[in-house]
């Protein structure tokens, strides 16, 4: 198949790629800017760590005792707890948004708790951020616990909770969720940009009248193909590795891994992602249409469905089958092991497998539709 | 004058609703996003794989085993016998988290000393793994509590009585759907009016519309308007979705949550026009659309809360309509605010769709007549 | 010359229809056609836009796939084999397949790369190419940086980097200037002369039949006609004439003229009335326009676009004959000749940054004139035409339409003008009726008035059938006529017409001006731009643009007249258009 004509065709189709990348801007800002643009908004803006939530307290009646929780509190990184006069204000306060939930040690606090106990702290969380308020929720038994352990220790009393958790947490122990958002929304952001920018790039050639021009040329189909995919592979993995740079060193996103394990998975990703483009463009032959399509089935999935942010394993039984047909899924999971948990093959290979059929899968579609005609 | 623009109005809905470009845009995300956005977008944890190696084998181990396994978070996937397994079973992601009783346990119960249980947790993904500990730290507060209460040891002296308001069961979905009306709205009018003008464009309609007697501001309302039917339409669905599909109550009542879908569609028509009066072909439009779609429903508190942004970025999000409307539908849903409460959400909005629009009419002038 | 299987033809199709679905409706394209193009000769494929030109060319270049029928190049089956039988043609589609980010050179490179063209020989072909097409000292140049003539000359090597058996030409001519034309044809004369290829040829310009060895005739999907187009024209000889009188107007002539028994078609040429009979008899002018003096007929020579008239004509009867116009009720009452200046230009300039698009250009135009504006893209009539209408602002000069300036009067004084954009514009979504609703509220008419002029324009434009139809899927031939309609709703007495009948077939053409005659008559003022040569004809006084400047202006007779010789007894607008040009280059070459 690959005979001297054949050769002569391709390095014609893809100088001719590399040279109109190089001219039109573009097809570099879709590469390199929206990745980088995307990933220091994502990496800046979205944070799920609460850090001095503002949170509301009241002691009725000043005592020792409360005096020592609230200080408790203070100390406590997660919380900035301001003090309220009454629960009343403190309520409004939580309803303005200004707190996100509200400590009440009532007035008879110290009474019930000297007399033996248990005096009630009253906690109320604003519920409407489900997952804020459990975090919150969480900090506050935290620093509850602590607190009482410490007193129990300082007054040679018997513990008051004879069994301890010791939590450790792998791979992220600073629980800080950057670190697992930025390999995630890397997979994210190149299924956009490498779909988006194949799908774009050929209807823009089906637009100018070019592709027409092409197809009565003796030039083949897989030949076209080829010379798309190549271009923009190199392009896409370019971009990858700046996402990757903008990681490690702006992120400070510690990168366990080895960079070949990540390369290898990546072009196949790449592949993968560049096929749903090319899969994209087969049927899209206008620009409108087929940035449209690529958002709508590679973006939105890649955001929702991947496990990036929302845990798979917490979907209904359904959607978590559909998240199988999403490339991303795999790649997010290879990524998040590869920074934090380093080469752990047992689940890199089945993952990279799962690519590497998808790739095949798209490449194989795309060369079995893709037609030089144009109907 | 006003027979004029509700021709241009009428002329303006028939062709967005003939096109079957801009009715996939009406139809086909809204549904998509309400339905994946609903099911698919949850930080509950649900039936988490769990492990357990228990090295201590009494009774108390196996209660606070047990009280592990009854949680509806959890579902015990394996027990272990020997602590190799352990790397295993977190590395493949077979288990979020392992639960490790120390053969001392039982002893250091019965003489008061610190009886450790150790939570492995895969911190891949961080928030999850929290959200673990925290249902974790929770089983084995209650443990502890009814362990002091079996040997007639007095109980801890304080109690936390912890509530949850507006939300006590902590749904996410609670505060997802109702995140999606805003999302919905925000998508349908700024693609659909962003599109409108760069439409006319290329089909060489538009000179045509400038050639006639109607004046800038004319058309300005006829193509603003259509924007802000379209939007309270969106903004309905999305409703009626969320409180008949996923039944998340609707308690403050509609009429503060029309006030801020009205103030919201005029806002992000004013942001769509501008887009519009920018973009020469539709494509641009959509380009333009989606470069402020993007940042601004990242930093509006839809998936992420703003409190958790840093300074800077959250002072950049007060320009954000939909970190306002994000509250006023939260709020209308789930707590019971009045009108008052949410003054500070639609006065800002308010500000901003006279800015915006102000300018889409200075950029429409200028670009056209 | 190749000897072998020389008798075969170079394209022969046989009995072959295309449809293509949009949304519900399937559309028949092509519909059983069955034709050949002989070798080593120009073949045209002539029909006004949406005949089926493009469809069949993609066939035979096998981008598409026959729904039935057999087309075979060279005697080799498209469908079984297209890659076999794309190495052996070359086409160039419209809007020439160029990449607008790639230079000259390597446009050239990419094709020869494509079409496998030995670097031994390259050199050598590349020489050739660039000193035919005259390109040369412009090989590091973008194409998308050249103009449409040189865009059309570099699409051409493009295609010829590796010597085609067949060639494909997809409307080169169109959106390029007379003087572009007319070296494209030079080259391809050199072609078929020098090495013997078959030239497939589609337009939509008529004119550029004659210059053809045989002409395919297509009209809605059907082959109408096939032969020599000098036959074609043959076979009208002696049926068509000039009509001249000075007793009434041309205008009027011509009306009359249009309606008369055996007149096959009647058109305004210069200040006479060139008609075409149904027998090869000459006229009697007093059957012809009963109770008008002074009528002189002289014979004129045939054209081929009288053939196809008489085609048209044919197939029509056997279905039917469009209703004779009937008179367009206007308000203006007009019939005296009037003198003053409606549209007034002084010095008007627009720069488009360091780009002068219209430098320094005057005219004027009387109430109840047809005036054009002619010049081919890019000589800045596009860029007048907006700034009349207020679209765009100039950089410099004068200007006032009805006495006003558009772009800064109040909008009551654009209720005065009509105008129908470039390409019919039209919401296509909107049926007839509310399109014609749509733009009748926009000029402010209201309740009975609104809906009495819907009627009237569904009734006199003949789309009531329509009514209910999406614009967008009218043929061009009523989208041309709603067009117009929307435009005309509000009675104005300034109609601006952008390239108005661009693409729409001969008879559509005819029935256009007949309605422009008569509103003219009626006293309104019509300013057209064009770039069709023949439309000059139908105007009152017309300037000739070309690189911003007004190169002429004057009635076409006057223009024409210029060029009159011995040997152009009857010069064409074209041939006009072209000395002007000519000449414009001379002197700027000398000064």
């Amino acid at each position: 198949m690959m005979d001297r004509l054949s050769i002569l065709r391709l390095r014609g189709l893809l100088r001719k790629e590399f040279l109109q990348i190089l001219r039109d801007p573009s097809a570099l800002a879709i590469a390199f800017l929206l990745p980088a643009i995307l990933l220091l908004l994502f990496g800046y803006g979205v944070s799920l760590d609460a850090r001095n939530a503002p949170l509301a307290v009241v002691i009725e009646q000043p005592t020792p005792l409360a005096a020592d929780f609230a200080a408790n509190l203070e100390h406590s990184p997660y919380f900035s707890p301001r003090r309220f006069a009454s629960f009343r204000e403190a309520e409004l306060a939580m309803d303005r948004r200004e707190a996100v939930g509200v400590i009440w040690l009532r007035a008879d606090f110290a009474r019930k708790a000297d007399d033996g106990g248990p005096a009630p702290i009253g906690v109320i969380v604003n519920g409407v951020d489900a997952n804020n308020a459990r975090l919150i929720e969480g900090y506050i038994q935290q620093v509850w616990v602590n607190w009482l352990q410490a007193s129990a220790t300082r007054a040679g009393r018997a513990l008051a909770f004879p069994a301890v958790v010791h939590p450790r947490v792998w791979f992220n122990p600073a629980v800080q969720s950057r670190d697992y958002l930025t390999p995630g929304l890397i997979a994210v952001i190149m299924t956009l940009t490498g779909a988006l920018l194949t799908a774009l790039v050929i209807a823009r050639e089906w637009e100018r009248g070019t592709m027409e021009a092409l197809m009565v040329t003796p030039v083949a189909i897989w030949e076209i193909l080829t010379a798309k995919l190549i271009p923009y592979f190199v392009l896409g993995m370019g971009g990858m590795a700046a996402s990757v740079l903008i990681a490690v060193l702006l992120f400070a996103v510690p990168f366990q891994g080895s960079g070949w394990t990540l390369t290898l998975c990546s072009a196949l990703f790449m592949l993968a992602a560049l096929g749903m483009g090319l899969l994209i463009s087969t049927f899209a032959r206008n620009q409108f249409v087929a940035g449209q399509t690529a958002i709508i089935v590679t973006f939105l999935p890649a955001f929702i469905l991947s496990g990036f942010i929302f845990d798979i394993g917490s979907m209904p039984a359904a959607v978590q089958f559909l998240t199988h047909l999403v490339a991303a899924r795999y790649f997010v999971t290879i990524l998040q092991s590869v920074f934090l948990a380093g080469d752990i093959w047992s689940v890199i290979a089945p993952n990279a497998a799962a690519l590497l059929i998808m790739a095949v899968v798209f490449l194989g579609a795309v060369r079995l539709t893709a037609r030089k005609r144009l109907d | 004058m006003w027979s004029q623009i509700f021709a241009l109005i009428v002329k303006e809905l028939l062709a967005i609703l003939k096109d079957p470009k801009s009715r996939m845009v009406l139809i086909g995300p809204p549904l998509i996003e309400l339905l994946v956005f609903g099911y698919a977008a949850t930080f509950d944890l649900d039936h988490a794989p769990i492990a357990i190696y228990n090295q201590d084998h009494s009774a108390a181990s196996r209660d606070l085993v047990a009280r592990f396994a009854g949680s509806p978070s959890f579902k015990v996937v394996a027990t272990l016998d020997g602590p190799r397994q352990i790397e295993q079973l977190i590395d493949t992601r077979q288990a979020l988290l392992v639960v490790v009783i120390d053969p001392r346990f039982t002893r250091d119960l019965a003489l008061q000393r610190p009886a450790p249980v150790q939570l492995i947790v895969d911190g891949r993904n961080s928030n999850t793994a929290l959200v673990a500990l925290g249902y974790a730290n929770a089983i084995v507060s209650d443990f502890n509590i009814s362990w002091l209460a079996k040997i007639g040891a007095p109980p801890p002296s304080t109690l936390l009585d912890i509530r949850a308001r507006y939300n006590p069961a902590l749904l996410s979905r609670w505060f997802i759907v109702p995140g999606v009306v805003a999302v919905l709205t925000q998508v349908v009018v700024s693609l659909v009016v962003g599109m409108s003008v760069a439409r006319e464009r290329e089909m060489g309609t538009f000179d045509q519309l400038l050639v006639t007697p109607l004046r800038p501001i004319d058309i300005l309302l006829g193509k603003g308007l259509p924007g802000l039917l379209i939007g309270s339409a969106e903004a309905t669905i999305g409703i009626i979705g969320a409180v008949w599909w996923f039944e998340v109550p609707l308690r403050g009542g509609l009429v503060p949550l029309y006030i801020g879908v009205v103030l919201f569609a005029m806002a992000i028509t004013g942001i769509g026009l501008m887009i519009s009066s920018l973009a020469a072909t539709q494509q641009q439009a959509l380009l333009g659309a989606f470069l402020f779609l993007v940042p601004s429903i990242i930093l509006s508190g839809f998936a992420t809360p703003v409190s958790n942004m840093p300074e800077i970025i959250q002072r950049l999000t007060l320009i954000n309509p939909m970190r306002y409307f994000l509250v006023v539908v939260r709020a209308s849903f789930l707590e019971e605010s009045g009108l008052l409460s949410l003054w500070p959400q639609y006065w800002p909005m308010a500000v901003i769709a006279m800015a915006t629009l102000v300018t889409a009419g200075w950029l429409f002038r200028k670009r056209s007549v | 010359m190749r000897p072998t299987d020389e008798a075969q033809p170079a394209i022969s199709i046989a009995g072959v229809s295309r449809s293509f679905r949009t949304g519900k409706r399937v559309a028949a394209a092509l519909d059983n056609i069955s034709a050949q193009a002989n070798r080593g000769v120009v073949t045209g494929l002539i029909g006004p836009d949406g005949a089926g030109k493009t469809t069949l060319m993609r066939l035979i270049a096998g981008l598409l796939l026959p729904d039935r029928g057999r087309i075979e190049v060279l005697g080799t089956n498209v469908a079984d084999s297209a890659l076999a039988v794309q190495t052996r043609l070359a086409y160039m589609p419209q809007r020439f397949g160029l990449y607008e980010d790639l230079s000259v050179q390597e446009n050239l490179d990419l094709y020869a790369d494509l079409r496998g063209v030995p670097r031994a020989v390259r050199t050598e072909r590349y020489a050739d190419l660039l000193h035919m097409t005259g390109l040369r000292p412009f090989t590091s140049r973008l194409a998308g940086r050249l103009s449409g003539g040189m865009k059309q000359k570099l699409g051409l090597a493009c295609t010829l980097v590796h010597p085609p058996e067949i060639l494909l030409l997809d409307e080169p001519t169109v959106g390029v200037d007379p003087v572009s034309r007319r070296e494209l044809w030079e080259i391809i004369d050199h072609l078929t002369n020098t090495a013997a290829t078959s030239v497939l040829f589609s337009t939509a310009y008529l004119d550029e039949a004659e210059r053809c060895d045989a002409v395919l005739l297509m009209h809605e999907g059907k082959l109408i006609g096939a032969g020599d187009p000098r036959e074609f024209t043959a076979k009208m000889a002696g049926r068509s004439y000039q009509l001249r009188t000075k007793t009434i107007s041309k205008r009027a002539a011509q009306e009359a003229l249009s309606r008369a028994a055996g007149i096959l078609d009647a058109t305004i040429q210069g200040e006479a009335v060139r008609i075409v009979t149904d027998e090869a008899k000459a006229p009697n002018a007093a059957q012809l326009l009963p109770g008008v003096d002074g009528v002189t007929i002289s014979a004129a020579p045939p054209r081929f676009e009288d053939s196809f008239i008489a085609l048209l004509r044919a197939r029509q009867s056997a279905a039917r004959r469009p209703p004779a116009p009937i008179p367009i009720p206007i308000l203006a009452d007009a019939n005296q000749e009037s003198q003053e200046d409606v549209i007034l230009v002084r010095n008007l300039t627009r720069e488009f940054g360091a780009f002068r698009a219209v430098d320094d250009i005057a005219f004027s135009v009387r109430q109840g004139e047809i005036f054009g504006l002619l010049g081919a893209n890019g000589a800045g009539k596009s860029t007048t035409f907006r700034m009349l209408c207020g679209l765009l602002p100039p950089t410099g000069g004068l200007l006032r339409v009805a006495g006003f300036d558009l772009r800064t009067a109040a909008a009551p004084a654009r209720g005065r003008i009509g105008y129908m954009a470039q390409k019919f514009s039209l919401y296509g979504d909107l049926s007839v009726r509310q399109n014609l609703r749509f733009f009748s509220s926009a000029y402010k008419l209201r309740n009975a008035r609104q809906r009495e002029r819907i009627d009237w324009a569904l009734a006199e434009f003949d789309l009531d059938a329509f009514a209910d139809a999406a614009s967008g899927d009218l043929p061009l031939g009523f989208k041309q006529r709603l067009a117009l309609a929307c435009a005309l709703m509000h009675e104005p007495e300034i109609l601006f017409l952008d390239e108005p009948t661009s693409g729409v077939d001969p008879l559509a053409r005819r029935e256009f001006w007949s309605r422009i005659n008569a509103l003219a008559d009626k006293g309104v003022t019509i300013l057209v731009t064009t770039h069709f040569m023949e439309e000059a004809e139908y105007c009152d006084r017309l300037v000739i643009m070309a690189q911003g400047r007004i190169l002429a202006e004057g009635t076409a007779e006057r223009l024409k007249e210029r060029l009159r010789r011995p040997d152009n007894p009857d010069p064409t607008m074209e041939d006009a258009f072209v000395a002007l040009i000519q000449t414009a280059e001379a002197q700027a070459s000398a000064a």
